[in-house]
């Protein structure tokens, strides 16, 4: 007897191993058939519909608001305001970054696109139509806008509303031993500086942000339905936003369409749906659109760094130092590790044995949104990798010396490792030059450097043909944040959970605290349960998302899945494994120490026909079997993972690029992409991220950014201004591996999240460079900058252009 | 999402329908042809018209049409159809190349001729090669049938010589007299594909049995030209030996006349050079598809 059609049973269509190794991703088959289950796709019974006022200006005193033409909407059910808020005291929200943030706008709206009111009506579109009914008074004061200004003494005051604050100065945070790098430069043979912009830019997922907050009635919980990549520390914000205590929530974040870092963050959108739940007893949804999300949601970067690197003549780097401001927007709404203001910046010595570095971040308030740790930014390790990786080609051009020698010279070598560099991190494994070499021979360098001279020689003769540019990054990352006694999220330590119980059949079912956005976590963690179990990854049910179902734990963001949530669900398994070997002992009548497993059984050691399947011992431990005493029955194991510290993937990249000197724009014709993550789970899943941030560093090389005008006018708030990478920008990627496995980690692998976002715009942007023999341009590499770039000209990029 | 506001819809069975509908409704009923351009301003509440009377299913406005002298091109031509038309891409290959580069294939299947150049706006490359080719526009009206040039077309952005109580029936571009050489090319610098102009230029050319050019037409796209086309530059041109020097003397004066102004695609200097550059490389290609060179 059987109800599973054969030919619609995936783990028929082809074979999958009984662990690591390439398969199809297990959650794609209603992806591609579109029965993907999004926020937006929920439907409730009596279900309202939210929307918000937003201010058009970006920095304004608000005079009054007249909610009463909207009120008088026939289809509106509520407006609220701050004013509405701040009776409950909910007007501000505390941020992740020890600051507070504005949920809707009482005193003065300190960014365009800010949240002013929230319209709830029966649906969408009466929502939207009645906006406009809302009557604003705004008294316009001037913004600040370009942040190397925001610590004029006549710079205007962002956060006014805070007593006694008289500048727009956040924080200011060091890493490293100044003295001992001061006498380094003091003592450098070469010295060489730069001013480098990592632009504003936006992680700009697909789905945009939206929620559906109902109040059940009946269990009178709080029931959230939300694109959110951190469930659990959702839950616990809403309780201390709102008083309603953790039992009586519940969040369920279901297929989310995208998050890069954007759906980590609490935005006042969702806070208003759940008050406005809570005024009319309804459930209501809110969905931003695509402007809303690229104004007012998490950005990402808008770091300006002030680079020097000290070097012997021959290009031995001695010391690196850093100053940064850091434009944080008009909150401090940095979602990251709570000790650490700048992120994970200070890894900014990247893959090179500096001895002395030293860096000092300097936070300020502007006029634009709040947020900054995003994008696939693993913490900010982008803006330093890319600032390593820059200030090196800035080296290596400064005293005229091969870029890839450059970096041969100086990276760490295998034996150094664990090495612990000059601001406290402790790399865990790696072996830096072998992944180089491998990259510079799939590029066959040589004869790239030989096409070059000959096109620049053919230009210089003719005027005519293109400009050929060869750029490299070999970057390390950080991943799998972290240790709790030194990693914490809004109080909340950086260790995720892991529930794994086996049915009477020998199938399972993975409760996890990580939340996939699309990194295939349905696949991966099967395939780490299937490896340590012998069973199918079809035989493993991942559960994720819903606070209810799966245990505590801070989610997916920072490549921290695998590294933290991947321990922890192979050690629950490891713990089933060692259950079912004493349910085999108790069914076999043997002493444990006389078992060995074996492919999914345990037997006898030196007779292994005798044994049982873990099938067999699950039935068993779910059966009437005798136990001892000290053995619970049925199968089950949990593991809540703590990791001892972080992992360190790393890669080298090579980027081949053409330029049309006549016009600046640029191709890139060839991406080779030396990647090490450690054991590789599902080799097709580790592409696949790889694919997505080489775009991503395409992306932001040449086009992505969010700039403002001097009104403080946001420049980028449709995809029509806002320009991701299609197909046609990505060449067919060359794609390599090295294995070096973490040596902490239990299945030795690292995060693999964030690693091309990390290393690919780097090199991108040095061949752009190299082609044009400009030492340096900001991002993005547009047409426009780089014709500038060629004239000795770059433009700002941050700000419009002129 | 994006939501517009509330409007009413109807069909147009025919051209007289159609504008029996636009008199019968005023100037707050528009007509929507593919949309592309006319639903993301409804969305972003740009533009809220009460009444949209779609033209899609008007049977005269379709098809493309090759005589001795002339193409013509429905107003309800798809980008996509002329791409497709192979005819289209021999004697007029700057529209191909032109169509190559607008937008994507999603918006092509949908977007037509005739919306693309009523839309009028600055950055419509239809709009350069059509002004380049010299075509004229077939407009009906209450009062019948009326013909305009191309050059003559656009009153300013977003602004052309169709009345809110008319409808553009076809352009049509003129041909050559058999036995002359000619040749034309479009060419476009952007961010990425599928991105609006930075600048654009289209050209053709056509060349007197002597060599000298009998009569030439340059466009520009999204870089501030009077009416899209660089007449400083044809006039430079026309009757001369198209020479290198020819050739550089009008790119410099298609920059020179050109206003563009500074937006996040580049600044106004860059854009002047594009005009100059671009200018240069389409004259260069259309002669040598003229065989001229
Ligand atoms: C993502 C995207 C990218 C794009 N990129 C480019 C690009 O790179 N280059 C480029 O040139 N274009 C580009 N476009 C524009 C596209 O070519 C135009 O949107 C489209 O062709 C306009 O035609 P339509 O049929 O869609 O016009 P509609 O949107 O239907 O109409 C546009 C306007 O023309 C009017 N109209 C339409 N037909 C007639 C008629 N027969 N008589 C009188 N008035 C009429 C309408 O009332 C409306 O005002 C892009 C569009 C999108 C959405």
């Amino acid at each position: 007897m059987t109800l599973v059609d054969p030919r619609r049973d995936p783990a028929a269509a082809a074979p999958v191993p009984n662990g690591f190794g390439p398969m199809l991703r297990k959650e794609d088959g209603r992806f591609v058939r579109g029965r993907g289950r999004f926020v937006d796709d929920i439907d409730l019974p009596g279900m309202l519909h939210g929307a918000v006022l937003r201010s058009p200006y970006a920095h304004a005193r608000i005079v009054s608001i007249d909610t009463g033409g909207a009120l008088a909407h026939p289809k509106v059910r509520a407006v609220i305001t701050g004013a509405d808020l701040e009776r409950r005291g909910m007007a501000w929200l505390p941020t992740l970054s020890h600051d507070v943030a504005a949920v809707l706008a009482t005193d003065k709206v300190r960014y365009q696109g800010q949240e002013i009111a929230f319209v709830v009506a029966e649906d969408r579109y009466s929502a939207r139509d009645a906006l406009a009914l809302i009557d604003v008074e705004y008294e316009p004061l001037a913004p600040v806008v370009d942040a190397r200004r925001a610590l004029d003494p006549d710079a205007p005051l962002v956060r006014d509303e805070v007593p006694g604050r008289a500048d727009n100065h956040v924080f200011d945070w060091e890493a490293g031993d100044a003295a001992a790098t001061d006498a380094a430069f003091a003592a450098a043979e070469h010295v060489s500086t730069c001013d480098l912009l990592y632009p504003r830019v936006h992680p700009a997922p697909l789905e945009t942000c939206g929620i559906v907050a109902a109040l059940d009635p009946v269990t009178d919980r709080l029931v959230v339905h939300c694109t959110t990549q951190a469930p659990h520390a959702h839950r616990t914000l809403y309780a201390t936003l709102t008083g309603i205590p953790e039992h009586r929530i519940r969040i369920v974040a279901p297929d989310i369409g995208g998050g890069f870092g954007n759906k980590v963050a609490l935005y006042p959108g969702y806070l208003c749906a759940v008050y406005a739940a809570t005024i009319t007893g309804a459930p209501v949804k809110w969905t931003e659109d695509r402007s809303e999300n690229l104004m007012s949601t998490s950005f990402a970067r808008d770091y300006h760094m002030h680079g020097e690197i000290a070097a012997t003549k021959d290009g031995r780097i001695t010391g690196l130092r850093v100053r940064v401001l850091a434009d944080h927007g008009a909150f401090n709404g940095t979602s990251q590790p709570s000790k650490f203001p700048a992120g994970f910046f200070h890894i900014f010595t990247g893959s090179y044995a500096i001895q002395a570095a030293h860096c000092r971040v300097t936070g300020v308030y502007t006029n634009k949104a709040p947020g900054g740790v995003a994008y696939a930014c693993s913490f900010r390790i982008t803006e330093a990798s890319y600032l390593v990786e820059r200030m090196v080609d800035v080296l290596a051009f400064d005293l005229g010396l091969d870029p890839a020698q450059v970096r041969r010279k100086n990276l760490l070598r295998p034996e150094q490792f664990p090495y612990r560099c000059a601001t406290g991190w402790v790399y865990d494994s790696g072996d830096y030059p072998r992944a180089l070499e491998q990259a510079l021979e799939m590029a066959e360098y040589a004869e790239l450097r030989a096409e070059q001279a000959q096109r620049r020689a053919e230009y210089e003769r003719t005027g005519e043909g293109a400009l050929l540019g060869i750029g490299l990054s070999t970057f390390t990352e950080a991943v799998g944040a972290g240790p709790k006694k030194q990693m914490d999220i809004g109080g909340l330590g950086m260790a995720d959970a892991a529930e794994l119980s086996v049915h009477p059949d020998g199938t399972a079912e993975l409760r996890l605290s990580c939340m996939s956005q699309g990194q295939g976590h349905e696949t991966t963690f099967a395939q780490i349960i299937a490896h340590e179990l012998g069973i199918s990854p079809y035989a493993v049910n991942v559960v994720q998302g819903d606070t209810d179902r799966t245990p505590f734990g801070l989610g997916t963001y920072g490549s921290r899945s695998t590294p933290v949530s991947g321990a922890a669900a192979a050690t629950a398994a490891r713990r089933v494994r060692e259950r079912a070997k004493l349910v085999a002992a108790a069914m076999l009548e043997i002493s444990p120490a006389d078992l060995e497993w074996e492919a999914g059984r345990w037997q006898v050691r030196g007779d292994p026909a005798a044994g049982a399947s873990l099938a067999e011992i699950a039935r068993a431990a779910h059966g009437s079997l005798e136990l001892p005493d000290d053995l619970e029955g049925q199968l089950s194991g949990r593991c809540v993972y703590n990791p001892p510290n972080l992992t360190f993937p790393f890669g080298a990249y090579v980027c081949v690029v053409e330029v049309d000197p006549g016009t600046g724009q640029v191709r890139v014709r060839r991406f080779v992409a030396v990647d090490d993550c450690g054991v590789r789970i599902n080799p097709t899943v580790v592409e696949g991220q790889i694919h997505g941030g080489l775009a991503d560093g395409i992306g932001m090389a040449l086009m992505e950014v969010l700039a403002f005008d001097t009104d403080g006018n946001h420049l980028g708030a449709s995809f029509m201004d806002y320009l991701l990478p299609t197909a046609l920008e990505c060449p067919s990627w060359e794609l390599g591996q090295t294995v070096t496995p973490s040596p902490h980690h239990p299945l030795g692998a690292k995060g693999i999240g964030e690693s091309a976002t990390v290393g690919a715009p780097a090199a991108v942007v040095n061949a752009v460079l190299d082609a044009i023999g400009v030492r340096h341009a900001d991002m993005p590499l547009t047409p426009a900058q780089v014709w500038s770039a060629m004239r000795g000209r770059p433009l700002r990029t941050d700000l419009a252009v002129r | 999402m994006q939501l517009p506001a509330h409007f009413e819809y109807q069909r147009a069975r025919s051209v007289e329908h159609a504008l029996a509908l636009l008199s019968r409704h005023g100037p707050e009923a528009r007509l929507i042809a593919g949309g592309h351009s006319l639903i993301p301003m409804m969305k972003l509440r740009l533009a809220q018209p009460e009444l949209l009377i779609d033209i899609n299913e008007v049977p005269e406005l379709g098809g493309i049409e090759i005589t001795e002298d002339e193409i013509r091109i429905g107003a309800l031509v798809r980008h996509t159809q002329l791409l497709d038309c192979a005819e289209v891409g021999r004697s007029a290959p700057m529209l191909h190349d032109a169509e190559r580069v607008i937008a994507d294939p999603l918006v092509r299947n949908r977007g037509t001729v005739g919306g693309s150049v009523c839309q009028a706006d600055p950055s419509e490359d239809l709009s350069g090669a059509f002004s380049a080719l010299r075509a004229v526009a077939d407009i009906a009206g209450p009062a019948g049938e009326r013909t305009v040039p191309m050059r003559g077309f656009f009153h300013g952005p977003y602004q052309t010589a169709v009345g809110p109580d008319e409808l553009l029936l076809r352009l049509r571009v003129p041909l050559p007299a058999p036995g002359l050489r000619t040749g034309s090319a479009y060419r476009k610098v952007s961010r990425r594909a599928g991105d609006w102009a930075v600048g654009a230029a289209g050209a053709a050319v056509t060349l007197a049995p002597d060599g000298t050019v009998a009569e030439v037409g340059i466009g520009l796209t999204a870089l501030g030209a009077r009416e899209f086309v660089a007449t400083e530059a044809e006039d430079l041109l026309r009757g001369q030996r198209p020479t290198p020097e020819a050739i550089d003397a009008a790119g410099r004066a298609a920059a020179q006349h050109c206003e563009p102004v500074a937006d996040q695609r580049g600044p106004v200097e860059y854009k002047r050079h594009l005009a100059g550059e671009l200018t240069r490389r389409v004259l260069r290609d259309a002669l040598a598809r003229a065989g001229g060179r």
